[in-house]
């Protein structure tokens, strides 16, 4: 990653404060009181919450701070209590998950989620949206969509040459290394053509060797213009690539700001230390 | 005994229409399982309402055949929703406990007492398949074949409408299955919610292949009417539904061919057994046992052979071992 890309991000990032619910320049993404408890938990309560288009944005948080749930209600895979939230401007909420992504925001899983038993190239043929043959009674009519199942393999070939996958496109998901699974689910998911992508610990599981390539990876994204928003634990990955980072515990949004701001940032070492009933306190008083 | 006569028996019976009208409804249950990943456990249900749709129209309301054909499929089509819509949202066990369920409640209503004007209760119904033999090109009296392959000109009949339908819906299977349609169906199947999150609305097409396999299982039910001239509700227990779920894994879930060659092969090793242990109990090498003993035997053997089949050939007999090996997680 060179220093220009980083500052062509920074740029991005100008006039947003480093504050809990800052507002930002240009918003791909904008989410107001978003609420969702399991029992008598309150797994998340998330006030308001921007993300700037064509940045890397990082979720972090201690275990159980709620990342993953408010990755599932953003995407339609779980449903909110309350609140709404707008995507390049429509408001989704209430959306489904199928419906979110055809909107243009995809999302990857935490749990690599690579259909084992299809080939990698039948994968990636599965993201292209519009397909006509993949209505029922299209299928029949192969003469009508051979010519766009063509158009897509050749994108498919494309994004496998990108993603060094190119060599296994006839092998069998299932036989691909975790690492392989990772960058075979960021590919298929860019075969949606998505303007948002949300990646649920992308480095999870992946051997370290791969981990630079996958980080290549997010950085070009970005730099091809999509806007990332993505969970992770390791704390030298998130202030080596994101833009901007949110740190949640406890459901709601404690802090916000360049890598810099956060890295000196009480609430999130406290946060990070464990020390959580004070922080909860503190916030409480500031509520009175 | 003659172990030749027995093989002939065997072959005949793997050809006949009983075989055929299993390998149809087994091509809708490949829909079900093999491809989509659901769990249907009561296809015979699908098999009834299609089978009573013929009998009814035909036997009470005197109505010609091809309309209780369309009869039979919309009634399937209505239980396959009425089943789809509450459970296909839900995990795949809560449609496996509702299938079971429902076509065993279907049997008890449809045999039951309220219902005799209709269904004709535990009698059933007779006299349905004289509007499928005026249209039979074959002499009814006349025996074709040779030997021991050889069926009445009625059976021979339904054979050949039955294994002409199992073709066109294998041909049917074929094609969807190389097409997208069928790579999302193959792709829910592994991970319904990566599918998901690629933009697929996976109710539909799950909806989509409930529908069709229960249609392709009505099917296989009125050919059984038509086969059998009178249908008896208790036909259709449970145990019709899991020979189907054997034929399915002894041919191969998951492939073209598999639910035809399960059939056979299904019925080829029932008739096989039974003829060896009628052959044996003949020559008196089964003292302790008396006739209607060799049924039970028969299905234990068969059973024990499944066994056999699942621990050293696990993905049928054209499935793909490296495919299965993946799955094991």
């Amino acid at each position: 990653m060179s220093s220009d890309e980083t500052s062509a991000g920074v740029d991005r990032m100008a006039g947003a404060e480093p504050v809990p619910g800052s507002a930002k320049s240009d918003p791909i993404l904008v989410a107001d009181g978003v609420r969702r408890s399991f029992g008598g938990l309150t797994a998340v309560d998330v006030g308001h919450l921007e993300v700037q288009r064509g940045t890397i944005t990082a979720l972090i948080g201690p275990n159980g701070a709620g990342k993953s749930t408010l990755f599932n209600l953003l995407t339609g895979f779980d449903r909110v209590d309350a609140g709404r939230w707008t995507f390049q401007g429509g408001a989704i909420n209430g959306r489904r998950g199928h419906q979110v992504a055809r909107a243009g925001m995809v999302r990857t899983f935490q749990l690599t989620k690579a259909l084992t038993r299809m080939t990698v190239l039948d994968n990636m043929l599965l993201g292209a949206p519009g397909q006509f043959g993949e209505r029922m009674a299209g299928a029949f009519l192969r003469p009508v969509w051979q010519g766009q199942e063509r158009a897509n393999t050749r994108r498919a070939m494309e994004l496998l040459e990108r993603f060094k996958l190119v060599d296994k496109r006839d092998d069998m998901a299932g036989s691909l290394s975790g690492g392989q699974r990772k960058l075979l689910e960021m590919a298929r998911s860019l075969m949606t053509d998505p303007a948002m992508i949300m990646l649920d610990e992308p480095m999870a599981g992946v051997n370290p060797a791969l981990v630079q390539s996958l980080l290549g990876h997010i950085t070009s994204l970005r730099d091809e213009g999509k806007t990332v928003l993505f969970v992770e634990h390791d704390m030298d990955v998130i202030m080596g690539i994101s833009d901007w980072i949110v740190v949640l515990a406890q459901g709601r949004v404690i802090a916000e700001g360049r890598p810099s701001d956060i890295r000196s940032d009480q609430q999130v070492i406290d946060a990070y230390l464990g020390a959580q009933e004070e922080t909860a306190e503190a916030r409480g008083s500031d509520d009175d | 005994m003659d172990i030749l006569s027995i093989l002939a028996e065997s072959t005949r019976s793997a050809l006949g229409p009983i075989a055929a009208i299993y390998a149809l409804a087994a091509v809708g249950l490949n829909f079900h399982f093999g491809y989509t990943g659901l769990l249907n456990f009561g296809q015979v249900g699908f098999m009834l309402v299609g089978a009573y749709g013929v009998g009814v129209s035909v036997a009470v309301f005197d109505l010609p055949l091809l309309v209780g054909f369309g009869v039979g499929l919309l009634c399937a089509l209505v239980l396959a929703l009425l089943l789809g819509v509450p459970t296909l949202r839900l995990r795949a066990d809560y449609l496996a406990i509702t299938t079971i369920a429902a076509a065993e409640v279907l049997r008890l209503v449809y045999r039951a007492g309220f219902a005799e004007p209709v269904t004709g209760g535990v009698y059933g119904l007779q006299n349905l398949a004289s509007g499928f033999r005026t249209l039979n090109p074959f002499d009814g009296g006349t025996r074709y074949g040779v030997g021991a392959l050889a069926y009445n000109g009625n059976h021979l009949w339904v054979l050949v409408v039955t294994w002409g339908l199992v073709a066109l819906m294998v041909g049917l299977t074929w094609m969807l299955m190389h097409s997208p349609w069928g790579r999302v169906i193959k792709g829910i199947r592994e991970d319904e919610d990566a599918v998901r999150s690629l933009g697929k609305n996976v109710f539909a097409y799950k909806m989509q292949a409930l529908v069709l396999g229960g249609l392709i299982g009505a099917m296989a039910g009125c050919m059984l009417a038509v086969y059998q001239a009178s249908i008896q509700p208790d036909q259709f227990k449970p145990q019709v539904t899991f020979f189907l779920w054997v034929i399915l894994l002894l041919g191969g879930a998951g492939r073209v061919f598999g639910p035809v060659l399960g059939a056979m092969a299904f019925w080829f090793l029932m008739t096989f057994t039974d003829g060896l242990l009628k052959g044996f109990g003949s020559l008196g090498w089964l003292p302790f046992l008396s006739g209607p003993d060799y049924g039970a035997i028969q299905l234990a053997f068969v059973g024990l052979l499944l066994v056999v089949l699942i621990v050293f050939r696990p993905q049928g007999i054209i499935g793909d071992r490296k495919e299965m090996l993946i799955n094991v997680k």
